[in-house]
């Protein structure tokens, strides 16, 4: 392979160094992140009324998750930039797919059946999304005029709406925001950034409009819990319940009555925060914030090194959706959030969501390993 | 664009995503305060709240089970209904220890320890805090008991339970079917949802065919409880919806008739109303006590059911099969006439035996001195075996099977109830596939006078004979006219019908035929007491159980009851304008015309007498 010669031939003397950049892998960020999903397994086992099954289940996905991961890694950031375009292309087309002949899931429509296996187009927007922003901005003068501000928008709105369409808030939330995310680190003027967040909010009556029941339902709920305590605002009072009486030291493992008793729905999945809350306390919670700014941290880090403008774009959109979807999981976990279905990232059971989430770090890894060789 | 321009811009880009970095650090470590804000706030502040909240006070979600559909027969009499009975029940997370609690009880209440079996597998399949049933319709003796001992019983209760009930017992059991437990089986296939709170389901008959318009759907009650899952106040309801009630075509008064006038014999009766389809009769006997299998019938009574040798649980009229004998006749006729291997005045002899052409073996008429000339209304009316081996190799195995079929033989009714026979219609390809042989034409004589591999179920014939009267108008039949639920009325089963195309002429020389087969008094029902004034069209079978030797004398009173011919007898009524068909089959009733004939002419006499009057 092309890349690899390249390797060879600007190779770094120290030990170290080599075996690192061979294996493609940052080694921080990688050991922060296995931490965090031993901690999954931990927590799983509790709230997931200690069956051995759904640890086998998440263990297999972990395990595909960091293959992929590694995977990914491996390739050089080129390839990225090159193919961003197609797969951003391919991602609408398939999303598109899903809207006309997709499979329901639980009332709403996220699956493509290709016949051999499922798969959830909207999963791979996540991605292909901000690669496709990054690659279009790159290509450009920044800060971005705004015509290229008006091109970029649109790219990140057709793939959100296409997905909020499903219904799937929450994936759609993850997607905005990481396109989002390319625009800010790519400069975009604070005047605007204020006058968008100040247009959102007038916008607020147009967008309930188009939202589903379901949708507004949860918007009262999170408005005001305690008006519908048994229908929508159960899952909030119940979690609100089972952190509170955590208190400062928790229940210990194992101890959640919340969750053991059934009060705490899905308690495995997007709630499981609530379970961890409870048995771990307010110094478990501060413990796994810390360490989820770690790993951003250092995402921040490598796109502050990164080589070109596309890799910095990238890293830095990646970073900042890695946040917004610990912020959006937790602040609707205890009550500060609409509930929209953003699982807590690699803790929560299941789903094709952590196989997405160590591909973008794959990407991040691949971008910090890879920097020092390339200069097209 | 110039190459310094370029670089000039990198280095602005640069500082510009740096000082972004660093802003986007800034938000995120500002929301993460904010989130452990929040935390201090609900873990600190709010701990003693959220922690009494926790222990006290919680909300529970209990099923509303809704009230199973009754079923009625054709004129509102109740088949099965839903009656009150006192239950014993535990809620196992308030047992201490629930082997010596199961023990203890056992003890008081001498419960047999498959009820205990079953409990235990039931409660295993229960939402917590539910309350699951161990004993069923206690009686006053055993709630006594229990009351006194109760305070040593604590999470064991008696509760009210609304009970299932078959007020017409074995009468009605094998078309009605019975509820019961739901076991480990259907636990996977049941919808766990809709049957949270239920702990019975439709086993047979129409309580299965019909479980779901019969069960309803279950609504829910989001109660306050405290830990110990003790009601506080119901705060939200959604109101269950009540199972449909299905009021079936069954005839209960005709029913009885013709159970009560089958005995001592053991068989079925089915009586259809030709121009729907709708069944009025549908016995089976001897039939058993659907009752104790709603509770959960002891296992020495159930293998008692099960071992007995004329087989109560087997639903004879749905699953019997027998040889239809002579009863095939009319058809295989009518099957001549039709493809004009015979025609209606033609005469063929009979000289008490007939011999495929360079075969020794001799195939018997039943009259040994043989019928002499007869045509084809002779041959019915007098059930000539000769005529119809002379016809049915005319004909052929493939023309005859063809025609059968359409009048549904060796197929599915399609009856509105479950694990129906299909019987069987032997023809070349059968023969082929399953016993791998070549097709004989010896056998072709024997499948025209419905012996040999010919089976059918009574319900088939009864069809049959209803297609014939309703002259090869196909009727399907069914057994649930009215589905009602609290919204609406809907029809039973869709009756497809399809036409066999006739000639009048030879449906009418069939018909009148079977007119003469109980009116003529050459006729084999002739014996009949005709204590009515309207035509009967009928014919006779006897199927014989025992094959007989060459040269053997059939003796019906030298052989063991259990080997004698059963006796089969079908008609329908009035013969011009047919409202009634009928199939009796009496297993081991030796002759159909004096065993299986006035079984039908008194079902059918009662049901014309009731019909005219209205």
């Amino acid at each position: 392979m092309k890349t690899e010669t390249h390797h060879h031939q600007f190779e770094n003397p120290s030990v170290i160094g080599t075996i690192l950049r061979k294996l493609h892998i940052d080694i921080p960020l990688f050991i922060a992140l296995s931490l965090t999903a031993s901690l999954s397994f931990v927590i799983l086992y509790s709230a997931g009324s200690q069956d051995m099954g759904v640890l086998a289940r998440q263990g297999a996905r972990i395990g595909l998750a960091f293959t992929v991961m590694i995977v990914l890694a491996h390739i050089d950031p080129y390839q990225f930039k090159r193919y961003s375009a197609l797969l951003f292309g391919i991602g609408i087309v398939l999303l598109a797919a899903v809207l006309v002949m997709g499979q329901t899931a639980l009332g709403a429509q996220r699956w493509l059946n290709l016949g051999f296996f499922r798969f959830q187009p909207s999963e791979m927007m996540k991605i292909a999304a901000p690669m496709m922003v990054a690659w279009y901005l790159s290509e450009h003068p920044l800060p971005p005029r705004s015509k290229q501000l008006f091109i970029a928008t649109v790219l990140i709105l057709v793939p959100s709406l296409l997905i909020a369409k499903q219904p799937d808030l929450g994936t759609a939330i993850l997607v905005a925001s990481s396109g989002a995310g390319v625009l800010f680190f790519a400069g975009l003027s604070w005047w605007f950034i204020i006058g968008i967040l100040a247009s959102l909010t007038a916008l607020t009556p147009i967008l309930w409009h188009f939202m589903h029941d379901y949708q507004r339902a949860r918007v009262l709920t999170f408005l005001n819990p305690e008006a519908d305590p048994l229908g929508r605002g159960y899952h909030i009072i119940q979690s609100k319940i089972a952190i509170g009486s955590g208190g400062i030291y928790g229940k210990g493992w194992l101890g959640s009555t919340q969750s053991e008793l059934d009060f705490l729905p899905e308690s495995s999945t997007d709630f499981i925060f609530a379970v961890f809350a409870e048995e771990f306390g307010l110094f478990g919670c501060a413990g796994l914030l810390t360490l989820y700014i770690l790993i951003i941290t250092r995402c921040l880090y490598i796109a502050s090194q990164a080589r070109d403008t596309y890799c910095r774009l990238l890293a830095g959109s990646l970073a900042f959706t890695f946040f917004v979807y610990v912020f959006v999981n937790i602040g609707m976990v205890i009550g500060v959030l609409p509930v929209v279905g953003v699982p807590l990232p690699l803790i929560s059971y299941g789903g094709t969501s952590i196989v997405t989430l160590l591909s973008g770090f794959g990407i991040l890894m691949s971008i910090h390993t890879h920097k020092k060789f390339l200069h097209r | 664009m110039s190459r310094v321009h370029s670089i000039k811009d990198t280095q602005l880009e640069s500082h510009l995503f740096l000082n972004r970095i660093m802003a986007a650090f800034i938000a995120i470590m500002l929301l993460t305060t904010g989130l452990i804000v929040r935390l201090i706030h609900l873990q600190v502040a709010g701990h003693e709240h959220y922690a009494t909240l926790a222990k006290d006070n919680s909300i529970k979600i209990y099923p509303i089970v809704p009230t199973r559909g009754m079923i009625y027969d054709r004129h509102g009499n109740i088949l099965a209904e839903n009656t009150q009975s006192y239950s014993l029940e535990i809620v196992p997370e308030k047992v201490k220890d629930m082997d010596e609690t199961l023990l203890q009880l056992q003890k008081l209440l001498n419960i047999p320890d498959e009820k205990i079996d079953l409990y235990q597998k039931q409660r295993k399949r229960q939402k917590r805090f539910t309350s699951t049933p161990l004993l069923l319709s206690m009686s006053d003796d055993e709630i006594a008991k229990f009351a006194v001992n109760r305070p040593f019983f604590p999470g064991v209760d008696i509760k009210q339970r609304l009970v299932r009930h078959y007020p017409y017992g074995e009468l009605a059991a094998h078309v009605v079917g019975y509820v019961g437990r739901i076991n480990e089986a259907e636990v996977k296939t049941l919808s766990a949802e809709e049957y949270q709170g239920s702990t019975h389901v439709g086993k047979l008959g129409i309580e299965s065919s019909y479980e779901t318009q019969l069960h309803g759907k279950t609504g829910y009650a989001e109660i306050e409880t405290n830990v110990q899952a003790r009601p506080l106040n119901t705060l939200n309801e959604t109101d269950a919806v009540q199972g449909a009630n299905l009021h079936l075509t069954l005839d209960m008064d005709l029913q009885k008739t013709a159970y009560d006038a089958l005995a001592p014999f053991n068989g079925a009766v089915v009586a259809i109303e030709v121009k729907t389809g709708g069944v009025l009769v549908f016995t089976s006997r001897p039939s058993f006590d659907p009752n104790p299998f709603v509770a959960g019938i002891a296992n020495d009574a159930y293998q008692a059911l099960q071992l007995s040798e004329n087989q109560p649980l087997y639903n004879r009229a749905l699953r019997g099969l027998y040889p239809p004998g002579s009863t095939l006749k009319p058809f295989v006729a009518l099957a001549g006439l039709e493809h004009n291997a015979v025609t209606a005045s033609q005469r063929l002899f009979c000289p008490g035996y007939y011999q495929l052409p360079n075969v020794d073996h001799k195939y018997r008429c039943w009259k040994k001195t043989g019928h002499g000339a007869v045509n084809v209304s002779d041959a019915i009316a007098e059930s000539c075996d000769v005529y119809f081996y002379r016809l049915a190799s005319t004909l052929g195995i493939d023309d005859m099977h063809n025609f059968l079929q359409k009048f549904g033989f060796g197929e599915k009714t399609g009856i509105d109830l479950a694990n129906e026979k299909t019987g069987l219609l032997p023809s070349r390809e059968w023969k082929l596939e399953q016993k791998k042989q070549s097709w004989y034409p010896g056998e072709t004589l024997i499948t025209g006078i419905g012996q040999g591999s010919n089976q059918v179920t009574p319900i088939q014939l009864a069809r049959a004979t209803a297609t014939l009267a309703n002259r090869g108008d196909v009727v399907t039949p069914f057994l649930v006219d009215k589905i009602v639920s609290a919204t609406e009325t809907r029809k039973g089963p869709e009756t497809h019908q399809e036409i066999i195309p006739l000639k009048k002429s030879n449906v009418d020389t069939i018909v009148s035929a079977m007119v003469d087969v109980v009116h003529n008094e050459r006729g084999t029902a002739h014996a009949l007491k005709k204590d009515f004034d309207y035509l009967m069209a009928g014919k006779t079978g006897t199927a014989q159980v025992l094959g007989i030797k060459q040269n053997a004398k059939y003796n019906e009173n030298a052989i063991e009851f259990k080997y004698r011919d059963h006796a089969l007898f079908i008609a329908f009524a009035p013969a011009n304008a047919p409202k009634i068909a009928i199939a009796v089959i009496a297993e081991n009733g030796g002759h159909g015309a004096s065993v299986a004939a006035p079984i039908a002419a008194k079902v059918i006499k009662q049901y014309l007498q009731d019909h005219n009057e209205n």
